[in-house]
């Protein structure tokens, strides 16, 4: 590795220097998150109806961000355990515990509000259809990770078993975006993401991205405030234990 | 402006979708500083501690 390259990454491999720029970027990005939100609710609510779905579009501007992030938060979640693996860099499985319980709430936001639009445009509230299927996958891998953090005292060791879960389940993800291709589906095919470009009114999509960009600035926003929790709980672990080995184990049992 | 709340008969899928979105994030946000605050909490108590034990 360069001088400079190594220079950088044990810059920001520090936790206490992460800490003091987390702290200073938190008021800058939640304002950003939550003007962004705003903005970006007017803009749905002011867009016209679908031609063919009328007002129940008005689902599709929290439906489909969630969706967005419930997919980009596990493959953080995986690309952090797997730098965890690779670099041993100590905010990594710290970045990947924190990432997990925002995208189990997004998976199961897009699972809601999936289900809530359904009803009135498919006449069901759940098929066992592909897409529906895999993003519920998605929900209990998000759930099996944190299960296995909370089942393991030891952090080092719980990051290297929860980051294997992680980095195994990513196979869900293509699954999950290519699943209205693969296989016969009620779901929509891709709209947004494509290779000829959207295939969506403007109207409906300008409102769709800042909605989706602000689901991003608060996914970041919040994995900040998770991410200072989780480096002061492990300093105060330590300083737990050290009190346990001065006092000689004293009080330990 | 009823007709907007109506959301031309979706109102009961509709309004839900916000709602729901808006209860999970809202307490994922508040138990995430929640967190925050009760690490630093503890941190300042172990800290008080061992300057206290410090000679």
């Amino acid at each position: 590795m360069s001088d400079v390259a190594s220079r950088l990454t044990t810059r920001f491999a520090n936790p206490a220097q992460f800490l003091s720029v987390a702290e200073k970027a938190a008021p800058w990005l939640w304002g950003a998150a939550l003007a962004t939100l705003a903005i970006g609710l007017v803009l749905a609510f002011r867009a016209p109806p679908d031609y063919q779905q009328g007002m129940s579009v008005k689902i599709m501007y929290v439906h489909v961000p969630a969706a967005w992030l419930a997919m980009m938060c596990y493959s953080v979640m995986a690309g952090a355990s797997a730098i965890g693996f690779i670099f041993r860099h100590p905010l990594a499985d710290v970045a990947a515990k924190s990432a997990a319980p925002i995208g189990a709430v997004f998976t199961a936001l897009a699972l809601v509000t999936g289900s809530l639009w359904g009803k009135p445009m498919w006449g069901a509230y759940w098929v066992w259809d592909a897409r529906l299927t895999s993003m519920l996958v998605l929900l209990f891998l998000y759930l099996g990770y944190i299960a296995l953090w909370a089942a393991i005292e030891e952090p080092v060791r719980a990051g290297r078993a929860a980051g294997i879960l992680a980095i195994a389940g990513f196979v869900n993800v293509p699954i999950i975006k290519f699943s209205v291709d693969w296989w016969n589906t009620l779901h929509q095919p891709a709209s947004v993401f494509r290779m000829d470009g959207p295939a969506i009114a403007p109207s409906l999509l300008w409102p769709l991205l800042v909605m989706g960009i602000g689901y991003t600035l608060l996914f970041v926003a919040l994995l900040l405030v998770r991410m200072q929790t989780e480096i002061l709980e492990r300093r105060a672990r330590r300083l737990r234990l050290e009190a346990v080995d001065r006092s000689g184990g004293e009080g330990l049992l | 402006m009823s007709a907007f709340f109506e959301m031309g008969g979706y109102a009961a899928f509709v309004w839900p979708a916000y709602g729901l979105s808006l209860a999970l994030i809202g307490a994922l946000v508040w138990r995430s500083f929640a967190g925050l605050a009760a690490a630093r909490r503890a941190l300042r108590d172990l800290d008080a501690g061992r300057g206290a034990e410090a000679p």
